[in-house]
């Protein structure tokens, strides 16, 4: 008896010691992603952003935390309560759960599961239902037509980030993330698919709800969305699954087009530096992108935005993969045949 | 026409230049000023919080005329005057309330002998609204502290009057 509890207890604590080795990296990244966000922001627009709280403002954000913890939680009084709150602890569970398949170096991942690429995809498709659960249980206009918005946005969007990623594993013959950055050995991908790479990037950040497509959130007509009903801590949740969910589609952009934790150039100091260190600089790199966007794109107005979605990036991702798999077939070239 | 613009929008064009420009700016120098540490600089003409001069005999300057009361737009000044022993006209009160003052300048305007004044202090936050009622004691206060500065303005502004 006292064995298997001990078998049980060990078990358990490893299994706590992986989520908080996802979780804790993750908190550091969103830190310093909200930060960096500011500040990048800040400098298009000749501003300073952050600098007074800690060394060069890092500690804004924490003390802009904190602010949200000691605030009051306030509930609606017609909102339905459960669904209510149980709306952003599923957004930032679904988007904390996406990152147990990505593979941060050879070998460095928590689960190296075979349809890595089908889960991630799973699960921030799943992510909707935060939004949705948020914009319903508010029982308020603004909130339900940032939930609509972001629902019908997310749902377009992410049709033709899976044509794109279709026409990837076109190239790999395997599901799985790591063998998807192994395959890119010899060159990345984003040069060979360049279009589907920048159809990616554009998708990707409908997807997050990031500007120019923050319509769901878009503050001159909606307040803040889906989140004008929030306050204190559950806000965080929301803020914190949003940020993960931005992360993770810059770690998709770096996995699938950039290479993953491969160095640029495979001779001697470059391939010596580990590999989560050029992870990490590819997904800073692609979060700069991201952040330049915002700070450079006006906002779309719906129509054009639904416009792009099914009238330009459907037809040409759907093409994207037809010519892909075509000349991958003509050509013989096709990997796993 | 609309083939080139097809080909612009396809391009990204327009998005490539503004990369490049927001990239231009992101590397230029601040137009904004590191507040609490650094002030932009002010007029002598600013118009900030009032204070009550004194004379270097450290007589107050104040004869009770009123023109200011009389003058002020929002009629935020009230003064009750008394004459002295010396047989001077004084003030007993000379209260302005902050929260009515539109700050336009015409009491400092009105004033004979230079002793209501607006100096360059900007930051004069309270927490209450009780606080915004100054006092003739807040205001000669006031005075005694920003003379120096309230003094160098009015010199640097005579030849202009």
């Amino acid at each position: 008896m006292v064995n298997l509890a001990q078998t049980y207890f060990i078990e358990v604590m490893t299994i706590i010691l992986y989520c908080l080795l996802i979780f804790v990296p993750l908190l550091l990244g969103v830190v310093m992603a909200l930060y960096a966000d500011r500040k990048i922001w800040a400098a298009v627009q000749k501003r300073r952003g952050p600098n007074v709280v800690g060394p060069y403002g890092l500690f804004q954000v924490p003390a802009d935390g904190l602010k949200f913890i000691f605030k009051e939680i306030i509930l609606p009084d017609g909102s339905d309560k459960t669904v209510f709150l149980i709306a952003p602890i599923i957004t930032l569970a679904l988007s904390i759960a996406a990152w147990a398949v990505v593979p941060v170096q050879a070998g460095l991942v928590l689960a190296n599961i075979n349809v890595g690429i089908l889960y991630i995809f799973a699960i921030s498709s799943l992510g909707v239902y935060g939004i949705l659960m948020a914009g319903w249980s508010s029982n308020s206009k603004y909130p339900f037509f940032g939930a609509l918005r972001s629902a019908a946005q997310m749902v377009s969007y992410e049709v033709s980030i899976g044509f794109v990623i279709i026409t990837v594993l076109l190239c790999v013959g395997s599901l799985n993330l790591t063998e998807i950055v192994m395959a890119q050995n010899t060159m990345w991908f984003f040069i060979p698919l360049f279009p589907m790479f920048i159809v990616f990037f554009i998708s990707a950040l409908a997807e997050t709800n990031r500007p120019p497509f923050d319509l769901p959130e878009a503050e001159s007509e909606l307040v803040a969305g889906y989140q004008t009903e929030y306050s204190g801590m559950p806000f965080v949740l929301f803020m914190f699954g949003e940020y993960i969910n931005i992360l993770l589609m810059c770690a998709m952009t770096t996995i699938l087009f950039l290479g993953g934790w491969l160095p640029p150039i495979d001779i001697y100091p470059l391939n010596a530096i580990p590999g989560f260190v050029w992870f990490l600089l590819k997904v800073t790199f692609v979060f700069y992108l991201f952040a330049m966007v915002k700070a450079f794109v006006p906002r779309y107005r719906y129509d054009q935005l639904m416009r792009l979605g099914w009238k330009v990036f459907l037809p040409l991702s759907l093409f994207a993969v037809v010519a892909t798999s075509s000349i991958l077939f003509f050509f013989n070239i096709a990997p796993g045949m | 026409m609309k083939i080139i613009n097809f080909f612009k929008s396809f391009l990204l064009l327009d998005f490539l230049k503004a990369f490049y420009l927001a990239q231009k700016y992101f590397f230029r120098k601040k137009a904004t000023i590191n507040y609490p540490f650094e002030k932009g600089k002010l007029s002598p003409r600013f118009r900030g919080e009032h204070a009550l001069r004194r004379y270097p005999s450290g007589e107050e300057r104040c004869i009770g005329c009123k023109l200011c009361e009389a003058v002020c737009p929002a009629q935020a000044i009230t003064i009750e005057t008394q004459p002295r022993d010396d047989g001077t006209r004084r003030t007993l009160r000379y209260d302005i309330d902050m929260v009515k003052c539109i700050y336009c300048g015409l009491c400092e305007e009105s004033c004979p002998v230079d002793a209501i004044v607006q100096g360059p202090n900007f930051e004069f936050t309270t927490e209450t609204r009780k606080e915004l009622y100054y006092t003739k004691e807040k205001l000669l206060e006031n005075g005694d502290r920003w003379e120096t500065v309230i003094a160098e303005n009015l010199e640097a502004d005579a030849k202009y009057r």
